[in-house]
């Protein structure tokens, strides 16, 4: 207490002595000041003596929870009490995996003490546990972060007291041999350590830590899988989750907050291997107290969290929606599951995002050097009632380059095997009225066209109007050696309003 | 060899035990050099293990029941607490009762050291050390010393991973390995003679610091094979223990000094 008044009362005479010689050469010129103002001494000065008061209980959280502040204004002895649980969870729907826990969780219990409080850790090891134990707490000082102190047998618990003499977020992990493995089975977690003077209050708190899992079984692959030791040394984990399981905070389990609210985020990686470029999509980090520590860097996209590190963010809530919490390393995110929800609810803000205002055609390369004159001449024809063929030939071939060369190819001849060609093809040929009917309601399933067998999902159209149907189908009724004809807009019509048994549902 | 060996032991005169008995409950071993995960500095090149016969199966809840029938101070509630911590067949239903949770074919769980060492020594035998058991638990079914077998790992591995919250299988389960022992792995922890001294370091990662107080015992041991984790686990469990410590999945075999 009395070190933190001192800082303060040094740091307020920093500023006072700064703010009167405000130019920047100046400032850069004093590094002394900087120095004073920027340091809190750390653990030589975290020492605010014995604890006061009764011990107190600490409270934990399980994931995505935080413990309420400890609220406390000088030191005090608090007691942790934390479980070693070995158990079988689901990694990912419909899969299982044997977890060695603290607290019965991945990540384990959340813990929340005080600079200068005097911790006393019981670690309890289940009786049905088959392995020994023990923490190393990254917040502790002293050899081993007290994992030489806590080796603890199945049924057994072992205690050790610490002073928390940095303030910070630090990660606390099992250190048994082999310690790959038994972080690689969910053994960490993160300590908070408040500094003095307690941190901003914030609306929201949540828990979020990274992990990287090995099984011998691939991503997704159902029933219990094993820990796969090959894979770890190779670093090449089959899942990256938050949390511990693919979901674990989303859908009806997604992380909540309020338009208008400031969220803080406490998040960890407990490793064993990767380094997560943490980010949340659709937000900016208005600060980051990176890698866990004192001070704060503002307006962040993405920040790096190491191996058995951790870092604080905030951001304020401005616009209702879905934020996605990922690891930018972005396969992760999307292949091996490193993703979390954080669901905004409150009136929309069209000031600041707009949300969709136009979804039009955007015809990028494909229409590259193509001029739109056709199209819109045709339109105007269209209207005007004096439509010919020709017109519609050459406001078909702009809209095809648009929308049908992507999987057809420019020239018609598809894609052997995949696309089936629509230069020279028997199957149009066989039945010209198709054409609308396909380009609307989509093709799924077996179809052989020039003597070659097809097993495809073309999405419907839809999109298109009756106009630009009519003028894609006359386009390619006569091109590469099709019969010919003319697809009218009734015909497109027509075709709209009938829905073929073998039309695709999408993609 | 092997065949000789087992007949020599055979041969050997037993007080109360029948050559016979001898014969389908052990096994004998070889001996030989063997090249422990276990660093000994005054045996860089492997330890030399003499021949001994070795249980083929964990002593079961039926026979360690015998034992203490036969010797009460061995029983829970007369075991003396340095002996045997107050959970020692807590899972029993009596003192002289198995009970539902301890069915007379399973392994006999919740023994101290101590109790294991009494059971051996009641039969004239005596707890395998630690190299032996190694030794013995270097095979698989078809290999004498499979452990370069990245499978052979991933196999222990594999039981370690999954939690021992669940009922245990009966002994004599699982194939025998290459020495026609059975177990060794996938069902049971083993006490072995010398527990106490394998002293490995209670975190792990300071085995390179040379403080020997902590870690050079009476083996000056550490581990020697780092890629050899599902050893490393077992040593590490052990060490984890004192002998009067018990716990739900630690269990033991006796073995025999072949004559000199």
């Amino acid at each position: 207490m009395k070190a933190a008044t001192l800082r303060l009362l040094t740091l307020a005479i920093a500023i006072a002595i700064g703010l009167p010689a405000c130019s920047k050469d100046e400032a850069a010129t004093d590094p002394a000041t900087t120095a004073i103002a920027d340091d809190t001494g750390g653990s030589a000065k975290g020492d605010f003596g014995p604890p006061q008061g009764a011990p107190v209980e600490a409270v934990l959280t399980s994931p995505p929870l935080v413990p309420p502040a400890t609220g406390r204004t000088a030191p005090a002895k608090v007691i942790v009490s934390l479980d070693v649980v070995e158990k079988d969870m689901e990694i990912s729907e419909g899969v299982t995996y044997t977890f060695w826990t603290f607290g019965g969780t991945v990540p384990g219990s959340f813990i929340r003490v005080r600079q200068g409080d005097t911790v006393e850790f019981h670690l309890r090891n289940m009786p049905d546990s088959k392995m020994p134990h023990n923490i190393d707490l990254h917040g502790v000082t002293g050899p081993g972060g007290g994992a030489a102190s806590s080796f603890t047998a199945p049924g057994h618990v072992s205690r050790f007291t610490f002073k928390a003499l940095n303030a910070g977020l630090y990660v606390y992990h099992c250190a048994t041999a082999p310690v790959g493995m038994h972080v690689a089975n969910g053994m960490y977690g993160l300590i908070l350590v408040e500094p003095p003077q307690g941190l901003p209050k914030v609306d929201r708190e949540y828990y979020v830590m990274q992990g990287d899992f090995y099984t011998t079984g691939k991503y997704r692959e159902k029933g219990h899988q094993g820990f796969n030791m090959e894979k770890a040394i190779d670093e090449n984990p089959t899942y990256v989750l938050f949390n511990g399981m693919e979901g674990s905070m989303t859908g009806d389990k997604a992380l909540t907050a309020k338009t208008g609210e400031t969220v803080r985020l406490y998040v960890g990686n407990g490793g064993p291997n990767l380094v997560s470029s943490f980010h949340v999509i659709g937000e900016i980090f208005d600060k980051v107290w990176y890698e866990g520590g004192t001070k704060f860097q503002e307006n962040v996209q993405t920040t790096l969290i190491p191996a058995g590190g951790a870092m604080m963010a905030e951001f304020h809530m401005e616009v209702p929606g879905s934020y996605v919490l990922v690891d930018h390393s972005i396969f992760r995110a999307f292949n091996k599951g490193a993703l979390a929800i954080l669901k905004a609810e409150g009136p929309e803000n069209k000031a600041i995002y707009s949300g969709k205002e136009v979804d039009a055609v955007y015809l990028g390369d494909q229409a590259a050097g193509t001029s739109r004159a056709p199209v819109a001449a045709a339109a105007a024809s269209a209207k005007s009632g004096n439509l010919t063929k020709e017109e519609q030939i050459a406001a078909g071939k702009v809209l095809f380059a648009g929308t049908c060369s992507t999987c057809h190819q420019p020239d018609g001849a598809g894609m052997p095997g995949v696309f089936p060609p629509l230069a020279g093809s028997d199957f149009l040929k066989a039945n010209p009225k198709r054409l609308p009917e396909i380009i609307l309601h989509g093709l799924v399933g077996p179809v052989t066209v020039n003597g070659k067998d097809y097993n495809s999902n073309m999405p419907p159209m839809s999109q298109l109007t009756d106009d630009e149907v009519a003028n894609i189908g006359t386009y390619v009724l006569n091109s590469w050696g099709n019969p010919g004809g003319q697809v009218s807009k009734a015909d497109a019509a027509a075709a709209r309003a009938a829905k073929p048994a073998n039309s695709s549902d999408g993609h | 060899m092997r065949r000789v060996l087992a007949v020599a032991l055979l041969a050997i005169p037993l007080a109360g035990l029948a050559a016979g008995a001898l014969g389908s409950r052990y096994v004998g071993l070889p001996g030989g050099v063997f090249k422990s995960v276990l660093r000994y500095e005054d045996a860089k090149d492997g330890v030399r293990i003499a021949p001994f016969a070795l249980m083929r199966r964990p002593v079961t809840n039926a026979e360690f029941l015998d034992f203490v029938r036969t010797h009460p101070q061995w029983q829970r509630g007369k075991v003396a607490p340095v002996f045997a911590e107050a959970r020692y067949l807590s899972h029993w239903a009596g003192p002289t009762t198995l009970g539902d949770n301890a069915l007379p074919d399973r392994p006999v769980v919740w023994v101290s050291w101590f109790a294991a060492d009494a059971y051996c020594d009641s039969i004239g035998a005596r707890l395998p050390n630690w190299n032996e058991w190694e030794y013995a638990a270097a095979a698989d079914e078809t290999r004498r010393d499979a452990r370069a077998d990245p499978a052979w790992r991933e196999r222990i591995l594999g039981w370690y991973s999954r939690p021992s919250n669940t009922v245990l299988p009966r002994v004599g389960l699982q194939a025998p390995n290459a020495w026609g022992v059975q177990d060794l792995h996938g069902l049971v922890w083993e006490w072995t003679e010398d527990a106490s001294s394998l002293l490995v370091d209670s975190d792990n990662r300071t085995q390179g610091d040379p403080d020997k107080a902590k870690f050079c015992g009476a083996g000056a041991l550490s581990m020697d094979d780092r890629e050899n984790y599902a050893v490393m686990m077992r040593v590490a469990m052990l060490s984890s223990l004192d002998g009067h410590d018990a716990t739900a999945n630690m269990g033991f075999r006796c073995a025999w000094s072949a004559p000199r």
